[in-house]
């Protein structure tokens, strides 16, 4: 399968997201450029982590009308799974293919640490092949982090199972200081009401490779090379056993 | 062409830090401030034809109607607009 990486004018964690997904993870990946209408050929999508546009206006505002976005968009209505890390999901909040917003950290620093998150919802590509409750340890890097979202949105996303991560500490508990931006009900990460977009905060690309501390990020990539590569075994007329697969890979999109 | 200030605010009960930063920043100095609010401004002018379309600009990119609220005012072509004028001098001290 393909993977692109967007990169806009800003965007400073893309080459880390290519790192991964070609020599750790072994997957082709196209490097996508912000100008780009055409997203052919590609399976699975990344928006990464920067500072798009210097953060004018708002962290994310201006790279949302980017030219490349109308293709971003039509590739998501088709339901092809689109990770936003960081800069990445503010994005595509700006863009509103993903709910809510994200505002300054409560606190106002900049903060650059290991969270840890716990995975709320598996309805995802990027979460089909976790466990339920699964805890991530994940670092995160960003002054613009806090979740918002009014009271009834929020209550919405929780109901319809859209809040994919939550900050937690190592033992999987939510608690107060293990919220490190002053998120809404600790949200670390949503989904557009498909499931196929989500975006998150922390950086799990920079939690790959054993050498930098944990490899947890990596299972997000890992879990929609299993999604991809079952749902093109069930909609291969060649599959071995169309009927046998179809029933689990359903099951794990839900 | 009109020129159009757009003054855009956190809404209320949304946690503005920079606000609550430069009100500490007050009292530091003595003085007794009750509140602080930061927000933006964006002064924008358009041909004519664009006059019906400058909510549609605040709704759709300049703010973001989850967290933002904001106010068009046309500025009175005798002011100078940011870019110069006593006025705008004033402003900057």
């Amino acid at each position: 399968m393909t993977w692109g990486v967007v990169i806009f004018p800003g965007s400073n964690c893309d080459r880390d997201c290519v790192h991964v997904l070609r020599a750790v993870l072994g997957q082709r990946v196209v490097e996508v450029w912000y100008e780009d209408r055409s997203l052919d050929g590609v399976d699975a999508l990344v928006l990464p982590g920067g500072f798009t546009y210097g953060d004018y206006l708002r962290s994310g505002a201006i790279a949302a009308t980017a030219p490349v976005m109308d293709a971003v968009r039509a590739f998501a209505g088709r339901g092809g799974p689109v990770l936003g890390i960081c800069n990445g999901f503010q994005i595509l909040t700006e863009a509103r293919l993903l709910p809510g917003t994200l505002g300054r950290n409560a606190g106002l620093r900049f903060r650059c640490v290991p969270t840890w998150v716990r995975v709320e919802s598996t309805a995802t590509p990027f979460t089909a092949t976790l466990p339920a409750g699964a805890v991530l340890q994940m670092p995160i890097a960003h002054g613009d982090g806090g979740f918002l979202a009014g009271p009834e949105e929020v209550a919405n996303l929780e109901a319809t199972g859209q809040v994919v991560f939550r900050y937690c500490d190592a033992r999987g508990r939510v608690t107060p200081s293990a919220n490190p931006n002053g998120s809404v009900a600790a949200i670390a990460g949503v989904a557009n009401a498909a499931g196929n977009v989500v975006g998150l905060m922390p950086h799990p690309e920079r939690a790959s490779e054993v050498l930098l501390g944990s490899t947890d990020g990596r299972r997000l990539f890992e879990s929609v090379v299993a999604y991809l590569t079952r749902r093109a075994s069930v909609l291969s007329p060649a599959s071995a056993a169309p009927t046998a697969s179809a029933t689990p890979a359903a099951g794990g999109r839900r | 062409m009109p020129t159009f200030r757009i003054t855009i605010m956190l809404k209320p009960g949304v946690l503005d830090a920079p606000g609550q930063a430069v009100e500490r920043g007050l009292r530091a100095l003595a003085y007794d401030v009750e509140r602080v609010r930061m927000g933006k401004i964006v002064e924008l002018t358009t041909p004519e034809s664009m006059r019906a379309k400058v909510g549609e600009m605040c709704e759709r990119f300049l703010a973001n109607p989850l967290i933002e609220t904001w106010r068009i005012d046309e500025v009175p072509a005798a002011e100078p607009a940011a870019t110069g004028g006593p006025g705008a001098r004033e402003g900057r001290r």
